[in-house]
């Protein structure tokens, strides 16, 4: 065999091997979405975001009250996320040499990895056995927490992609530190920082763990901060381990919005990139 | 390329007197400035005398400090950690490096352009109104388009631009790019306009609309420019500072510099020998 030959092959094999491994990386992927589809599209009605919860037994009905607590939730979280985690990405990327700003990475980093569920245990700690009370609030402050190290990590590695030149532009043109920071260097890193929160939106929404002993559930429909509230996420694990067919059909529905939501948030992502470079030319 | 032996500097560079006798007061005035990065000294004991209206071309080989000093010039090399300056910069007989000295202050009146265009993604107008808005230049919004259309005329650039002001300034080709630089920081009336290199990484026809504008902006302002090609200098400025191994060398009108330098290193330089 000719040496040409052999390095064909070879090349051929680890080719091979590549694909294969692509292969299976997807598998668990494309096999969620199957099984999410197949379930849920049967499910999948008008009925399900404008109706009630039906009593136990009974057929029909659907999840208002759960995706509105879904949205609550994750608007909360958000607003206390967006703006604390971009105020640290900025420190973190303008302070970047400083100690301080090495353990807030580090900090950043160990938050991000620590359980949803001990998020929740967290939250539950500091925003429901003080006022004795599960509340939307509190699982609020549980999906704040998990989101902050997200925006905050994803604003820094964006600010520090953008060239020190521009910069250098602003501060030429009188500007102070502060200003080049937000007028030029935030603007030119900002369809960056926007792809990284709707990524972050997504995980979150989709997060149960944090929400078991803050929001709870709630089966009535409530807008109420202070009252239990429901969940599309918490609202699936309870019809999901419950011993109705009908909740089980209606929790496979619930899962495909989710995906679904998530789905969205991604394209919606790539699409804030793509016009962006498109624009940059 | 190097290889040169380091010959005996002059301390004072030749013929100050000519030159002050064509020109009148300096503008800037450096006295024994030394400049560090670290324990490097880059800089070592620079004094001369740049003049109101005319151009000041700054030469050298690579390494050899020019860079560096333009940008003491509006202490642009503050924003770099671990530098220090040792001696004086004085703008119309006030040290730069003096305490309190308001550094903002300083940069609106000494403009800058860099050797690498550096446009904001931003639009064109958005681009020149920058330094307007955040200096609070322009009161009305008028004012601040009729501000924003002199300043891009100035560049030599309103007529390639004026159908698409609107329009991102990082679609613009790189010469229209560094003349939209050169608008921005003109639109604030800098007294002072230092360029870094303006035109090396353009192509001959862009460098040649650089020229020209360098050429005319000395009209209103005093330029300081730092430019690795010696034709460029030859063809743009009134003065020529010689620059190696961090020192001044020889400081003189720019036909004298490039006809008859007194150095023996300078004349080395220009024709060629080594750089």
């Amino acid at each position: 065999m000719t040496y040409g030959m052999r390095r064909r092959i070879v090349s051929a094999m680890f080719v091979g091997a590549c694909a294969l491994s692509v292969l299976i990386a997807l598998v668990p992927l494309a096999m969620i979405l199957f099984f999410v589809v197949r379930e849920g599209i049967q499910s999948l009605n008008v009925a399900l975001f404008t109706q009630m919860p039906r009593p136990v037994g009974e057929t029909g009905g659907g999840m208002l009250n759960a995706f509105v607590g879904t949205l609550i939730l994750t608007a909360l979280g958000a607003s206390a996320a967006v703006p604390i985690g971009i105020v640290s990405g900025i420190f973190m990327s303008e302070y970047k040499g400083s100690r301080f700003a090495v353990a807030v990475r580090f900090a950043a980093d160990t938050l991000n990895g620590v359980p949803s569920i001990v998020v929740g245990i967290f939250a539950y700690g500091i925003a429901v056995l003080p006022f004795r009370q599960f509340s939307a609030l509190a699982g609020g402050v549980a999906l704040g927490i998990m989101m902050i190290p997200i925006v905050a990590r994803t604003t820094e590695e964006l600010l520090l992609l953008v060239p020190g030149a521009l910069r250098e532009g602003a501060l030429a043109l009188g500007a102070t530190r502060a200003r080049a920071v937000f007028t030029v260097i935030v603007p030119a890193a900002l369809p960056g920082i926007v792809t990284g929160i709707l990524l972050a939106l997504a995980r979150i929404a989709g997060e149960t763990a944090p929400l078991l002993f803050t929001s709870f559930n709630n089966q009535f429909f409530s807008t109420n901060l202070r009252q239990p509230i429901s969940s599309a996420t918490v609202q699936i694990y309870t019809y999901a381990t419950s011993p109705y067919v009908d909740q089980h059909r209606q929790a496979w529905a619930a899962a495909l919005v989710l995906v679904a939501f998530v789905f969205v948030c991604s394209l919606a992502a790539r699409f804030v990139t793509a016009r962006v470079q498109r624009l940059r030319g | 390329m190097m290889a040169v032996v380091k010959p005996p500097m002059p301390t004072v560079h030749a013929d100050q007197r000519s030159v002050e006798a064509a020109t009148g007061t300096p503008k800037i005035d450096v006295q024994s400035l030394n400049f560090y990065y670290g324990a490097k000294r880059a800089l070592e004991d620079i004094s001369l005398h740049i003049y109101p209206n005319v151009v000041t071309a700054f030469i050298g080989p690579s390494g050899c400090g020019k860079s560096t000093f333009i940008r003491t010039l509006n202490r642009m090399n503050d924003v770099i950690p671990g530098t220090r300056v040792d001696g004086k910069v004085l703008i119309e007989a006030r040290d730069i490096y003096a305490p309190g000295v308001d550094v903002v202050q300083l940069r609106r009146r000494v403009g800058m352009v860099f050797q690498k265009s550096n446009p904001f993604p931003k639009s064109i107008f958005e681009n020149v109104a920058y330094g307007l808005r955040i200096n609070r230049m322009a009161r009305s919004r008028s004012e601040l388009s009729g501000r924003v259309e002199e300043s891009l005329k100035q560049a030599a650039l309103w007529g390639e631009v004026k159908e698409r002001l609107h329009e991102s300034a990082l679609a613009l080709s790189g010469g229209q790019q560094q003349r939209l630089c050169i608008a921005r920081a003109l639109a604030i009336e800098p007294d002072i306009l230092l360029m870094d290199e303006p035109a090396s990484a353009l192509d001959p026809i862009a460098t040649q609309r650089i020229e020209e504008l360098v050429y005319n902006l000395k009209r209103h302002y005093t330029v300081v420019i730092v430019t690795h090609n010696m034709q460029q200098a030859a063809r743009v400025s009134d003065f020529t500072a010689f620059f190696w191994l961090g020192r001044l060398v020889e400081y003189d009108r720019t036909d004298k510099i490039f006809t008859a330098p007194t150095e023996k290193l300078t004349e080395d330089y220009i024709t060629g020998r080594f750089g």
